[in-house]
């Protein structure tokens, strides 16, 4: 199916609702919802407006109840936060006393997306851009401000209707737990059986699975306190999702983990999602992780959305680019020299005696910029390969300017 | 009620964990208020009376305000300690709970070891109430009774503020001590010793006085009403504001951290 | 030559100490609003804490120990350092280090791990009395006179004080450090420091005034290195010591000092050296 064909005309203005004030993306996105929810001819409709106003063109499953098409919907959304000032030194010490200087954090700025019933999205950013407080105002535990926006998922405002969303949600922050350190594994589970009032039998059976899924048979009568940390965050992913949530967030889930641990969470997301068509969410640093798993990615930073797209798409956009890693004895390090580079190299990596250059051939030829480089530096190794996934990012890093 | 039992058995068994603590820190508290018994009953065996009061009968103001306070300790406890789970970022995992946030709050702390407390405000019961010159009939012993619960809900509200303040700060504000530890300290006399001004502050503002110092007039017969007895009931009515402030704190939330 | 060399060395330890004692300080100075609240909270308890001695007063005048006026500064300065004396300030950081293993980073460095925590609660105290003090002094003298403070009872009584005051605040120090010290050994700070508090409190003069207590226990109490703390300064300041007393007391303080800075330093050796063979 191809939604791009359907065509935009019966949608302007013809609709009970749907004023030609309402410009906005929002605007008719919320007319055509409340006409539309119940009724798939009309999710129809909705469809192919969404895909006209933002010009995607991927392909939404179809779901399992059949009505929404998006599980998660983020418009213009903003948040700042208000911080005190501390400035280094005794005088500015003695000053902070009498008067405080407060800076305005733009965490979140305008940001806008929406994902599908059943994707994988990864969420990347480099520290700092804003992947926490989104994933916290998508799980109902920040307020966004409020002049302008919407944040509909599942057909509920999370901050608004926090418990009935909640339900619906599990969240894994790779950093913090929420198993009980003292007490085993299991009892843990219970309390959150008892949190979530999950049916028994619904709960018997969840945590059969589970178990099965992520091996947890051994280490569910383990204090927490005595578990490697993959053994942990198994159990934390299972927590998260003894009460069958619709959506996934996971921040950061594969953090601090070995190989083999961070393939079994990877393995384990995917078949997740593929049986149970749960949504995920996931934020991560590791490329690979986004590699294994996630079709789309997106990138913020400084609080906005630079990039949506899907990886392929990506890569594809940047299969001009090679990577050039370069041993060097002597002379003029790197770091001097990324200021002199011309246009279509960026240093991705620098270390002393070895750095590594990202090479736009669109713009720079291979063997042009090889001239350049051993211009400037006295090469005794070197080696030209295609870029990764992790190289990538740093390119658009550098692309974007965060 | 169920879930908070739940929790109740979790804390139980994660402190019984570590049991050495556990009973460590429950003599702490025992020897803790025990020094401050001490203190009283060398000031009171110096000067006899305060204000015209016994010492069983200040014991037995002490006793009621130490065994409010080491419930409201022991159970509300996840209030006094909000700043922590604030900025350890335990309260983000309470919103993601489809719970009350009040609820998981108050489940999320259990401080067993305030038993030390607890004990020894027993043991001053058990000093003062036969001592203390009051004729005990039923309506006094309810009066008790109702005293030592209103002081739990007294103590309980004021917690909840200094939660709910943690939203704006995301420091506890030392302040509140003055009534909460303050209130604690100071109530072990009956409030009017402090004169007027002092009643006056714990009445209106914090009703302390109206849980500590009424209905104690009442029981020792230096007043005669009955409605002396019921004026507790005002703590009860005081925990609305304390909710409503928890709520508009709520909404200032700011997650911390990454 | 080696003399000269040995000295410079030394002053160069101390300097790395003052350093760190800066640094600390600063940083401790930032806490402005906890420091406002501690104010307002300290002055409203060092008020009910006055009526309450007022209500004794009216009881029994002829049973006091102290002049009213006496009990009363005695009470403000309480307030007033209280950051400096209290028992219950411990750096949290360094308990966690000890029960959670992070003691071997500490290690590493090329300080004396004694020398080094006493600067930081040292600093810590300090930082936190000079952000607290003169505004509960202040307002502890603007108020009028049966509750408000009197100045020093002389011009000894007021040289007594600051010296005096300058050893009680080691000798807190001195002591805090042995709940660092238990912590090694039991490994729960939480219940042995509250045992100790409350034994800290009481018998030195913080809960009440030593002289209140009944003379017997008081007289053995003014042995203990308890006594050696803030009950000095404050009971010189109004006088209630005076004369060759005051030097007596100073003395004790410094012997005091000079003890348990000795043994807190061997003990500690002890536990660290403990700490290493458990792997720490």
């Amino acid at each position: 199916m191809c939604y791009n064909k359907i065509p935009f005309a019966p949608l302007t203005g013809e609709r009970p609702g749907a004023k030609s004030s309402d410009q906005t993306a929002g605007g008719y996105r919320l007319c055509f919802r409340f006409q539309s929810c119940r009724n798939p001819k009309h999710v129809r409709c909705f469809r192919a407006v969404y895909v006209y106003l933002y010009g995607t063109d991927f392909v939404l499953s179809e779901t399992k109840r059949g009505y929404f098409l998006f599980m998660i919907e983020m418009h213009h959304i903003s948040k700042t936060f208000r911080v005190a000032r501390r400035n280094a030194g005794m005088r500015e010490a003695v000053k902070a006393l009498f008067r405080r200087e407060y800076t305005e954090i733009r965490a979140l700025n305008d940001v806008s997306f929406t994902i599908g019933d059943g994707e994988m999205v990864g969420y990347i950013g480099p520290n700092g851009a804003g992947k926490s407080s989104t994933i916290k105002v998508m799980s109902g535990i920040l307020h966004p401000d409020m002049d302008e926006g919407t944040c509909v998922i599942d057909d509920r405002i999370p901050w608004k209707q926090r418990k009935e969303h909640v339900r619906n949600i599990g969240v894994v922050f790779g950093q913090r737990s929420q198993l009980w350190w003292d007490v085993p594994v299991l009892d843990s589970y219970e309390l959150i059986r008892d949190i979530y009032q999950i049916d028994t039998t619904v709960y018997k059976r969840n945590l059969d699975e589970l178990t099965e899924c992520l091996h947890l048979s051994e280490i569910l009568r383990t204090p927490v306190r005595q578990l490697s940390l993959g053994q942990r965050m198994r159990c934390e992913i299972g927590a998260s999702l003894l009460h069958d949530p619709r959506i996934l967030f996971l921040d950061e889930p594969t953090i601090g983990l070995d190989a083999v641990s961070k393939i079994a969470v990877r393995d384990f997301i995917r078949r997740r999602n593929r049986e149970h068509g749960t949504t995920v969410i996931l934020t991560t640093h590791d490329m690979q992780d986004i590699e294994a798993l996630t079709e789309r990615i997106l990138l913020i930073g400084k609080g906005r959305i630079l990039l949506d797209g899907s990886l392929q798409e990506l890569k594809s956009r940047h299969s001009g680019v090679r990577k050039i890693t370069v041993s060097h004895s002597g002379g003029e390090t790197a770091a001097e020299l990324a200021e002199q580079l011309p246009e279509g190299i960026v240093c991705t990596e620098n270390q002393p005696g070895q750095s590594s250059f990202a090479v736009d051939t669109t713009r720079l030829g291979v063997s042009e910029a090889i001239g350049i480089l051993s211009g400037k530096l006295e090469i005794t190794d070197l080696s030209v390969a295609g870029a990764t996934a992790e190289e990538l990012v740093v390119s658009l890093y550098e692309e974007f300017a965060i | 009620m169920k879930l908070y039992l739940h929790y109740l058995s979790i804390h139980l068994r994660s402190q019984m964990q570590y049991k050495t603590s556990f009973f460590l820190t429950v003599l702490g508290q025992f020897v803790g208020s025990f020094t401050f018994l001490l203190s009283i009953l060398f000031l009171m065996d110096r000067f006899h009376t305060i204000k015209g009061f016994t010492t069983a009968q200040v014991l037995l103001c002490f006793g009621t305000v130490l065994m409010a306070f080491s419930i409201a300790e022991c159970f509300f406890r996840g209030f006094d300690s909000f700043a922590g789970t604030i900025s350890q970022g335990q309260f983000d995992r309470i919103l993601l709970r489809p719970r009350s946030e009040v609820l998981l709050t108050l489940c999320s702390k259990a401080e067993l070891s305030r038993i030390g407390r607890f004990a020894q405000a027993a043991l001053v019961f058990a000093y003062a109430i036969p001592n203390s010159g009051v004729d005990w009939t039923w309506d006094k012993i309810l009066t008790l009774a109702f005293m030592v619960l209103s002081g739990v809900a007294l103590f309980s509200g004021l917690f909840v503020i200094y939660a709910a303040i943690c939203f704006f700060t995301t420091e506890g504000l030392e302040f509140m001590n003055i009534f909460t530890d303050g209130g604690r300290e100071f109530g072990s006399y009956p409030i009017a010793v402090y004169g007027e001004r002092v009643l006056k502050i714990f009445t209106y503002v914090v009703p302390l006085a109206l849980v500590q110092y009424y209905p104690f007039l009442y029981l020792v017969g230096q007043a005669e009403a009955w409605w002396y007895a019921l004026t507790p009931l005002a703590a009860w009515i005081f925990l609305l504001p304390c909710a409503l402030l928890w709520k508009v704190g709520l909404r200032h939330y700011k997650s911390t951290g990454s | 030559m080696t003399t000269v060399h040995g000295k410079s060395n030394h002053t160069g330890i101390l300097r790395k100490y003052c350093t760190y004692f800066r640094i600390r300080f600063t940083s401790g100075l930032q806490y402005r609003a906890a420091a406002m609240a501690g104010v307002a909270t300290q002055f409203a308890w060092g008020f009910l804490t006055v009526l309450l001695y007022k209500a004794f007063w009216e009881a029994d005048p002829d049973a006091f120990p102290m002049g009213i006026a006496q009990v009363t500064s005695y009470m403000w300065l309480r307030q007033a350092f209280l950051a400096m004396f209290n028992s219950w300030t411990v750096d949290g950081s360094i308990l966690s280090d000890i029960t959670g293993g992070n003691i071997a980073y500490e290690l590493v460095r090329p300080l004396d791990i004694y020398a080094l925590w006493f600067t930081k609660n040292f600093s810590m105290r300090a930082a936190n009395v000079t952000l607290r003090f003169l505004p509960v002094l202040i307002v502890a003298a603007v108020v009028p006179a049966p509750y408000g403070m009197s100045l020093p009872a002389g011009v000894p009584a007021a040289l007594g004080f600051l010296v005096t005051m300058i050893l009680g605040a080691f000798v807190t120090c001195a002591l805090i450090m042995f709940i660092y010290i238990f912590t090694f050994f039991t490994m729960q700070p939480l219940g042995v420091r509250m045992v100790f508090n409350a034994v800290t409190d009481f018998c030195g003069g913080n809960l009440v005034p030593l002289p209140f207590l009944p003379p017997a226990l008081a007289a053995i109490l003014e042995y203990t290195p308890f006594a050696a703390m803030q009950n000095v300064p404050f009971r010189i300041y109004s006088g209630h010591i005076a004369g060759w007393d005051i030097l007596r007391h100073m003395g004790m303080q410094v012997m005091w000092l000079a003890v348990l800075v000795l043994l807190g330093a061997l003990l500690m050796k002890k536990a660290l050296k403990r700490a290493v063979i458990q792997g720490g």
